[in-house]
């Protein structure tokens, strides 16, 4: 019978060939265009790394003086810490592991004579950074918590860097000169950019920015070579009229800091500690605000904060909708003054015998061909979308591809698509009463 | 023409009729609020900007030695007013469209900086000449003279020290509401003041910063004496020259700052490069759009034409008792006005309260009420044009159809 009905429906559409072109490009467009938004919509939110994010945690302060006026909807100063913030939530060590980081742009003057000097992105951190995030490496390690103290000079570079510097020998041991200093290469990561990059700054172009090596913050922060060779790249937002040393300022906030907590009472505990600093630092006069304000953001939660899906896409994926709901209008209507047409042939079937159920299978197969068709093309219409959208200026724009569960994701869009829009036709044409159809004929 | 007979048409087709209402309304809908997206993004594409955009080169130079910037810039500012077809050079710390702000918060008088309504606004700051290099437009006042320039540096918390500063029109009228500005003071914090010596066309800042279209013209000049991080260098000459200009300037700057990374680019590129985004998001709408109306037009030609088909024997009955064609013609394109009515009606208002989402959750303007008759009448036209393939066909049926069994 299911072979005879799709014999049936493929009849049909044959008989009105521009008609059913219509309604396949219809909707087949509005699954493209929605199906390429969700798309870019979905890369951008996704969960930059599974299996760790769930332990991982933004401790958020707020040492602004009570006047200050923040933004709701722009960068506030306090989504970063202050030096003494950083350095006190470091050493108090009450997380599993805690580490502080800032991004950071070094020159960078290649041993080999045929490379001119460049400019690097990178990040300058804290030991515990590495296993804290699950950095891979293909040799080496990081630096230990002893050369953290010591400011010690060495550097992990990425795979990519290390190749362009050393060849494919072994990196590790070698130095490498950042400005005017010698650093000691102590590892050499995979190449590893979660994305987005939700450990950078709110400045950074979270889905592009690669970071190409990793330097302990102390040893940058005492070298002289900071604000020259070395620079912070990011946010450095101060509210206090001193001329002093900018960067340790207690009313400068530059760093990033992120901490592993692997139970609910871990994370519990956390959140009080946050807020007994945060009062006890307003003992002191340095904080103004309430202690309450401090604040612990799991990652997708602090990812949310930084609000990093811009406008622009939350809006062209409703405009995609919009327009995938005008198709589906278009098509339920067409869909049903072609199968009333139909009246005649229906009641005819019915006299035979056939069951409204039957009837209702038989258009209902109908509308579903449409819609498979319209999904096909959809699915086609998506791969130039995100074709397009690749080709554009914006951050995230070469992410634009699809993965397995989107390529499901479309496919079942499509079902439902189609389904939805074949069900009021044909559920409109099983209930033609068969008499009166037969009499006016 | 009669509209009851047509409204009792529709009657019998209840759920059709709701639908192809239903869809011009959505269509109606998102075409409101799409246009307004395109015109508001148009708007910001050709914001003006008064510095001259087609004769200014931007050297962006990095990798400076701090220490020797003071000798270094005036010394390669020489070498590049050297070069043919330069009118004049300065170097500034950053420009507009580069998304590199030096951006503060600013004040009328001491310790007020905190108050709500402090307008945050771009510092530029740029050396000697830099008002020629720039082509900035002095509207009243004065440029800076060569001992306010001498005594102005940069300090530590990148603010100069000098006490003269350039402010915009707009920024102006932000400050001192319907009072003249020059002469009066900027203060940020209790210390640093300014005193208003000039005003300048209004020059956009490096990127909106969340300021709003309001806030754009936001920004402040101010003489600086070279040194560490005033590192972009702008060249200005004739259109023509530009440029070879600017090739010859990026060569002459690596030649003589072998260990620093030249950039060199024009305004043009510059601000090409800034609305890119916006350009694309441009494209993008006008391309939803025409696919929208068409395919809103190619339901009302799909479901008219079922129409025409099932009333073809009524359409031969109405022509053997006398009706001509046009009445025919007519009675199709009535009744599609009567749809597009109906669906423009609950359009408006669908657009309506979508916009008042979007300035909710999406920091959009309110629409003005000229888009909402605008596009009814686009979708009307559309309606029209798509009824009358069909509706010709209509009135093309022989009244012998009449005459026929079914």
């Amino acid at each position: 019978m299911f072979s005879y009905y799709i014999e049936l429906a493929l009849r049909s559409l044959k008989r009105t060939p521009v008609l059913t072109a219509l309604m396949v490009l219809a909707i087949g467009l509005g699954i493209g265009a929605s199906m390429t938004m969700l798309t870019v919509l979905h890369v951008m939110t996704q969960d930059p790394l599974p299996g760790r994010s769930a332990h991982l945690y933004y401790p958020h302060l707020d040492p602004l003086p009570t006047n200050y006026k923040t933004d709701p909807l722009g960068t506030n100063p306090n989504q970063n810490l202050t030096w003494p913030d950083a350095m006190a939530l470091l050493h108090a060590h009450r997380a599993v592991r805690q580490a502080a980081m800032a991004g950071g742009r070094v020159l960078l003057w290649p041993q080999r004579t045929d490379v001119q000097p460049f400019y690097v992105d990178g990040h300058y951190t804290t030991h515990a950074f590495f296993d804290m995030f699950g950095v891979p490496f293909v040799e080496g390690s990081g630096w230990t918590a002893t050369d953290d103290q010591a400011s010690a000079r060495v550097v992990v570079l990425t795979q990519t860097l290390a190749r362009k510097l050393f060849g494919a020998a072994n990196a590790v041991g070698k130095t490498v000169r950042l400005g005017e200093l010698d650093y000691r290469v102590v590892g050499v990561t995979k190449d590893w950019a979660p994305k987005p990059l939700f450990y950078a700054d709110a400045s950074a172009q979270f889905y592009s920015d690669v970071d190409q090596f990793f330097l302990p913050l102390s040893d940058v922060l005492n070298s002289k070579q900071l604000d020259g060779d070395l620079r912070v790249s990011g946010n450095i937002s101060g509210w206090s009229d001193s001329n002093g040393d900018n960067l340790r300022d207690p009313s400068t906030t530059w760093i990033q800091f992120w901490v592993q907590l692997d139970t609910p009472t871990q994370v519990a505990t956390y959140r009080q500690f946050l807020v007994d600093y945060s009062a006890e630092q307003k003992s002191l006069g340095r904080y103004q605000r309430p202690p309450t304000n401090a604040k612990l953001y799991s990652l997708m939660g602090w990812l949310q904060y930084e609000n990093l899906v811009p406008d622009d896409v939350k809006l062209q994926m409703w405009l995609a909708l919009g327009f995938l709901g005008v198709a589906m209008l278009n098509i339920v209507a067409l869909l049903l003054a072609k199968f009333l047409r139909r009246s005649g042939e229906i009641s005819v079937r019915r006299a035979m015998g056939a069951r409204t159920r039957d009837i209702f299978v038989q258009f209902g197969i109908e509308s579903a061909l449409v819609g498979v068709a319209g999904g096909l093309l959809g699915l086609g219409i998506s791969q130039i979308g995100l074709w397009s959208i690749r080709q554009r200026p914006d951050d995230y724009a070469h992410l634009a591809s699809m993965d397995p569960s989107m390529l499901v994701g479309t496919v079942m869009l499509a079902i439902v698509a189609s389904v939805l829009a074949g069900m009021l036709p044909a559920w409109r044409a099983c209930r033609v009463p068969p008499a009166l159809q037969l009499k006016a004929q | 023409m009669e509209i009851q007979p047509i409204l009792a048409a529709l009657r019998k087709h209840k759920i059709p009729t709701a639908l192809i209402v239903l869809e011009i309304a959505l269509a109606c809908a998102v075409l409101c609020n799409a246009v307004f997206m395109i015109g508001q993004r148009l708007g910001e594409i050709h914001l003006s900007n008064a510095i001259d955009e087609s004769g200014v080169s931007v050297l962006d130079v990095r990798g400076l030695d701090p220490e020797a910037m003071a000798a270094d810039v005036p010394r390669d500012l020489a070498a590049l007013r050297g070069i043919p077809g330069v009118t004049a050079a300065a170097a500034f710390n950053s420009l507009p469209l580069t998304n590199n702000g030096w951006n503060s918060d600013v004040a009328t008088g001491p310790g007020k900086l905190f108050e709500k309504n402090a307008p945050n606004v771009m510092m530029y700051m740029f050396t000697e000449s830099g008002d020629k290099a720039l082509g900035l437009q002095l509207l009243k006042g004065r440029f800076f003279t060569a001992t306010e320039y001498a005594d102005s540096k940069l300090g530590g918390s990148y603010l100069p020290s000098g006490h003269v500063v350039l402010v915009t029109p707009s920024l102006a009228g932000r400050l001192w509401p319907g009072q003249p500005a020059l002469g009066k003071q900027i203060w940020i914090g209790d210390d640093l003041h300014y005193t208003v010596v000039g005003i300048v066309g209004n020059v956009l800042r490096p990127s909106e910063n969340g300021q709003g279209l309001s806030g754009f013209y936001h920004s402040l000049f101010f003489p600086i004496s070279p040194g560490p991080n005033i590192s972009n260098y702008v060249v200005r000459s004739a259109p023509a020259d530009r440029d070879r200009v600017l090739r010859d300037g990026v060569r002459k700057t690596e030649a003589l700052l072998p260990n620093a990374v030249v950039k060199g680019k024009t305004f043009t590129e510059i601000r090409d490069k800034y609305f890119a985004d916006s350009r694309s998001m441009v494209w993008m709408l006008v391309l939803v759009c025409v696919v929208m109306l068409a395919v809103t037009a190619f339901g009302i030609v799909g479901l008219t034409s079922f129409w025409v088909g099932q009333r073809r024997r009524q359409i031969g009955i109405r022509r053997a008792v006398g009706a001509t064609r046009a009445h025919i013609l007519q009675y199709f394109q009535t009744e599609n006005f009567l749809l597009s009515t109906a669906g423009v009606a609950i359009g408006m208002l669908l657009a309506f309260g979508i916009n008042l989402y979007l300035m909710q959750h999406y920091q959009m303007l309110r629409m003005p009420w000229y888009y909402l008759p605008a596009s009814a009448i686009a979708l009307w036209l559309l309606g029209q044009l798509a009824v009358l393939g069909p509706a010709l066909r209509a009135s093309n049926v022989p009244p012998v159809v009449a005459t026929r069994g079914g």
